[in-house]
């Protein structure tokens, strides 16, 4: 069974309604996106800020409804089955502030007390390499450490599947590396993946297939050296010369 | 097990998040007991006040500065232009005007509207009177009493407690749920198996929990600095406490509810607060207001709550008697919470 089918998603905002003016300004953040990903596989959301790959993730993990579309996560929908499927997956969003005042453990502590059965509690400090941090406040941590965190608040569920929305984004090279090596932990123990990024190198690394997503559609799709060769036919060919010569436009400064 | 943990394990993360605030520390504890400060110094009980007149020059005007000094009133020799000014700004009550000769009629100029000036003019008119020998056909004993609850800061001091709980309420969960909505935590706790319920029940379990604190400071700082007395029963302060606190709990909930950032929801919370703080008899009675206000003041929450406070504070009134209150503060609570929830914004 697939870990995750989406068809038809389409998620529009309505925009500001005038008097007299009648509906105007709708933003279609999602405009019909596909998915089908297997378990134990990773799968990549590539795209500029603004694409709807946020909407996209945020819809198939459960805190966002679409306008229409059916999504199906281990064959179950979040709207039948939504309390058994969150003790099933793990999410990181992109940018949750922990509360800054409390501890690693205290944290940790509070997202195992949702779980029927969490992880324990000194494996995830060991995952993630916080065990020398678990008496700081949140609040003291460097950036790495925050999102390495994050992680672990994802991970104490034992999850099937984890979502990942911009999991580096603003990490220094080293802290980058760390998060990707948890994720390929957590991959080579089975894990689905599914994650978004503007980093080419993040994808190319940490998937196997990916999607290219613009203006709320997937404008193409297949494992980063099929789209690469596809695309651009050279052996150092990366995913950004993708994205350019699908879209003509740079990846990464919108 | 897990369950009551999680319930347990929020509640814990929110009295965290509020004792290592110190800011929050002093808005609970501090502002009162300073506020109580500040008010019961400038309206503390002193002796009467000395009346202050006017006396013009004119024939006489030295015995009379004389009668009147004797009767321990305040008196300033003015001129005619200055008696008008000081009059008119209130320095004095009343102008002593001695006729042409010393036999002649006094004139007593005041405005006859404050009460102080028909005071001051029965003391006057009384100490010249008997100065000139006016004998008194019956005698009378004075016996001053001091009724317990009757001064100002018996008023205020439940009025502040009211006014603690409600502001606690509101900054303390209105203020934390939109700020929790802000850092995309309400988001993230929602793709977790935490069930909302509990969230929201936390927040009102750290909040009863606190009201011991923040209601013992007051009255407890109010027993010593101003001999305040709780003369009903504490079981019934305490039922009246929670029941205020959970009203605003209710408000802050629905206040909450769909605010997508802090300055919103502050001032959400202040349109909310503002008009009680003004008409719910926090500073100074309720009654003061036109009479077909009355019940829609009395259905406030902060009146509901303001009116229990005093009747169990200073009336010594049982919690039979705070029935009427006590209904109304748990429709504010419960009907505001049951709205809130259903129109809350977890996203």
């Amino acid at each position: 069974m697939d870990a995750v089918v989406c068809r038809e998603l389409r998620k529009v905002y309505p925009g500001a309604r005038g008097l007299g003016a009648g509906p105007r300004g709708d933003v279609v953040a999602v405009d019909g996106i596909d998915l089908r990903i297997a378990q134990g596989e990773c799968f990549g959301l590539l795209g500029p800020n603004g694409a709807g790959k946020t909407t996209t993730v945020e819809i198939l993990e459960g805190v966002g409804t679409p306008t229409s579309g059916t999504v199906e996560l281990f064959g179950l929908t979040w709207r039948k089955d939504g309390d058994a499927l969150r003790e099933r997956v793990g999410v990181a969003l992109q940018e949750t502030q922990l509360t800054d005042k409390q501890s690693v453990e205290e944290t940790l502590r509070l997202f195992r007390s949702f779980y029927k059965r969490p992880r324990p509690l000194e494996t995830l400090l060991d995952e993630v390499q916080l065990g020398e941090k678990r008496t700081a406040w949140v609040g003291k941590l460097s950036g790495g450490q925050r999102q390495r965190l994050a992680l672990a608040c994802a991970l104490v569920g034992d999850p099937e599947i984890l979502f990942l929305d911009e999991p580096t984004t603003g990490l220094d090279p080293q802290s980058r590396r760390q998060v990707w090596d948890l994720v390929s932990a957590y991959k080579a123990r089975g894990g689905t993946v599914l994650l978004t990024t503007h980093y080419m190198e993040e994808a190319e690394r940490l998937c196997d297939r990916v999607a290219v997503v613009d203006h709320g559609r997937i404008i193409q799709e297949g494992t980063p050296r099929a789209l690469i060769d596809q695309h651009v036919g050279t052996p150092e060919g990366t995913l950004e010369d993708v994205f350019v010569a699908l879209t003509g436009r740079s990846l990464r400064d919108e | 097990m897990n369950e009551g943990g999680a319930l347990y394990q929020l509640t814990l993360s929110r009295i965290r998040e509020a004792v290592r605030e110190p800011g929050v520390l002093f808005w609970v504890f501090g502002f009162p007991i300073l506020l109580s400060v500040g008010l019961g110094l400038a309206f503390r009980g002193r002796g009467p006040e000395p009346v202050t007149v006017g006396l013009l020059e004119g024939p006489g005007a030295a015995q009379i500065e004389q009668a009147l000094d004797k009767a321990h009133i305040k008196v300033e020799r003015l001129d005619e232009a200055h008696a008008r000014l000081r009059l008119r700004a209130g320095k004095i009550a009343l102008v002593v005007m001695p006729g042409a000769t010393a036999d002649a009629p006094l004139t007593y100029r005041y405005d006859p509207t404050p009460a102080e000036a028909r005071l001051a003019r029965v003391a006057v008119d009384e100490a010249i009177q008997r100065a000139a020998g006016r004998q008194d056909p019956r005698a009378v004993r004075d016996a001053p009493v001091t009724e317990p609850g009757s001064r100002y800061i018996d008023f205020l001091v439940p009025g502040l407690i009211g006014m603690n709980l409600m502001s606690g309420s509101m900054w303390g969960i209105g203020w934390v749920i939109v700020n929790m909505r802000v850092r995309k935590l309400l988001k993230r706790l929602l793709a977790t198996p935490m069930r909302r319920r509990d969230l929201l029940l936390a927040q009102a379990i750290a909040r009863t929990g606190s009201v011991p604190l923040e209601v013992g400071a007051i009255v407890i700082f109010a027993r010593l600095a101003f001999d305040v007395r709780v003369t009903g029963s504490w079981a019934g302060l305490a039922v009246v406490s929670v029941a205020g606190a959970l009203a605003f709990a209710g408000l802050a909930i629905l206040v909450a509810s769909r605010a997508q950032n802090t300055e919103t929801v502050s001032g959400l919370m202040n349109l909310v607060m503002m008009p009680m703080f003004v008409v719910s008899g926090v500073f100074f009675s309720a009654t003061h207001f036109p009479d077909v206000l009355q019940p829609a003041l009395s259905l406030l929450p902060l009146t509901a709550l303001n009116d229990a406070l005093r009747a169990i504070m200073i009336d010594g009134a049982g919690l039979a008697a705070v029935a009427r209150p006590l209904a109304i503060l748990t429709a504010w609570g419960v009907g505001s919470f049951g709205v809130g929830v259903r129109i809350f914004r977890w996203g």
